[in-house]
C-alpha cells in the first residue's frame, strides 16, 4: 500500500517551509537553499505520483527538474559572488537597485 | 511500504528542512540541507525510484552541495538573525501566507488517502527503463536540457571570471 495522500502532504510541508525561507531569510545564500526545499519538494511529489500511476514519466520529470536546479545553483551561485565581491554583503535587502 | 520507515523518513526531512530555514549559521545549514537531500533520496527508494535515488545522492547531495558548501566557505557571510531586521508585519504576512497555503493543500491531497497503487512491472524505476524513456519519448527535453546546462556554464564562467573593480 502507497500512503500516496501522506507523501503529498509532506512534499506539501516541505514546500511550505522553502517559501518561509525565501520570504523571512536575509542571507542569499540560505534564500537559494530554501528555493532548491521547493524544488525537492516538487520532485518528491512528482516521483510520488510516479509511483501511484505505475508509470516511470514522473521520474523522468524529477530528473529534467534536477537539471534545472543544477543549473540554477551554478549561475545563481556565481551572481552571489559577483555581487559579494561589489558590496562584501549577501545581504538581499541591500542588492536593491532595481526595486521599484 | 514500511509505515516506521516511512515516518522516520518524514520526520527527518521535515527537521532537517526546518532547520535549513531557522538556523541562524549558513554552513550549519548548508549540511542540514545535504542530509534533508539524503533523506528525499530515502522517500525515492521507498517509492520504487532506485535509479531517481542515486541521481538524488549524486547530483543533489554530491555536486550541489558541494558547490554550495565551497560558496558558503567562501564568503564566509557569518551569523545573521532570524528576525533580526525581518519586520514584525513581514514574519506574520508569512506566517499567515505559509499557513493558507498548507490550508489550501494538505486536507485536499490527505484526502487521497492510501492508494494501493498499481502494482509496477519488473525494472520499474531501474537505469533500463529510465533511459529507455529518456532517449525515446523525451529525447527533445533532454537535448534542450544540455542546452540548458551549456547556456548555464558559459554563463557561470562568464560571470566568475569578471575582474575585481
Amino acid at each position: 500500500m502507497i500512503p500516496i495522500g501522506q507523501v503529498l502532504a509532506i512534499s506539501a510541508v516541505l514546500f511550505t517551509l522553502g517559501v518561509v525561507g525565501v520570504l523571512i531569510r536575509r542571507s542569499a545564500l540560505v534564500v537559494f537553499m530554501s528555493i532548491e526545499l521547493m524544488l525537492n519538494a516538487a520532485n518528491l511529489a512528482f516521483v510520488a505520483l510516479s509511483r501511484a500511476h505505475a508509470g516511470m514519466e514522473g521520474q523522468v520529470f524529477a530528473f529534467f527538474v534536477m537539471a534545472v536546479a543544477a543549473a540554477e545553483a551554478a549561475v545563481g551561485l556565481a551572481i552571489i559572488v559577483a555581487i559579494f565581491r561589489r558590496r562584501h554583503s549577501t545581504d538581499v535587502d541591500q542588492v536593491a537597485l532595481l526595486k521599484w | 511500504m514500511n509505515a516506521a520507515l516511512f515516518y522516520m523518513t518524514a520526520l527527518a526531512a521535515v527537521v532537517t528542512a526546518a532547520v535549513v530555514v531557522l538556523h541562524r549559521n549558513p554552513v550549519v545549514a548548508a549540511l542540514s540541507l545535504a542530509a534533508h537531500l539524503c533523506s528525499i533520496a530515502f522517500f525515492f527508494v521507498l517509492l520504487s525510484a532506485p535509479f531517481a535515488a542515486v541521481i538524488q545522492i549524486i547530483l543533489y547531495a554530491g555536486a550541489i552541495m558541494v558547490l554550495f558548501l565551497f560558496v558558503v566557505m567562501l564568503l564566509d557571510p557569518g551569523g545573521e538573525g532570524i528576525n533580526g531586521r525581518v519586520g514584525r508585519i513581514q514574519l506574520y504576512a508569512t506566517l499567515l501566507g505559509a499557513g493558507a497555503l498548507l490550508a489550501a493543500i494538505v486536507p485536499v491531497v490527505l484526502g487521497i488517502g492510501t492508494t494501493g497503487g498499481s502494482p509496477v512491472p519488473s525494472g520499474f524505476g531501474g537505469v533500463e527503463s529510465f533511459g529507455r524513456l529518456l532517449f525515446t519519448d523525451y529525447l527533445f527535453p533532454f537535448e534542450a536540457a544540455s542546452i540548458l546546462l551549456l547556456a548555464a556554464m558559459i554563463g557561470a564562467l562568464y560571470l566568475a571570471k569578471q575582474e575585481i573593480d
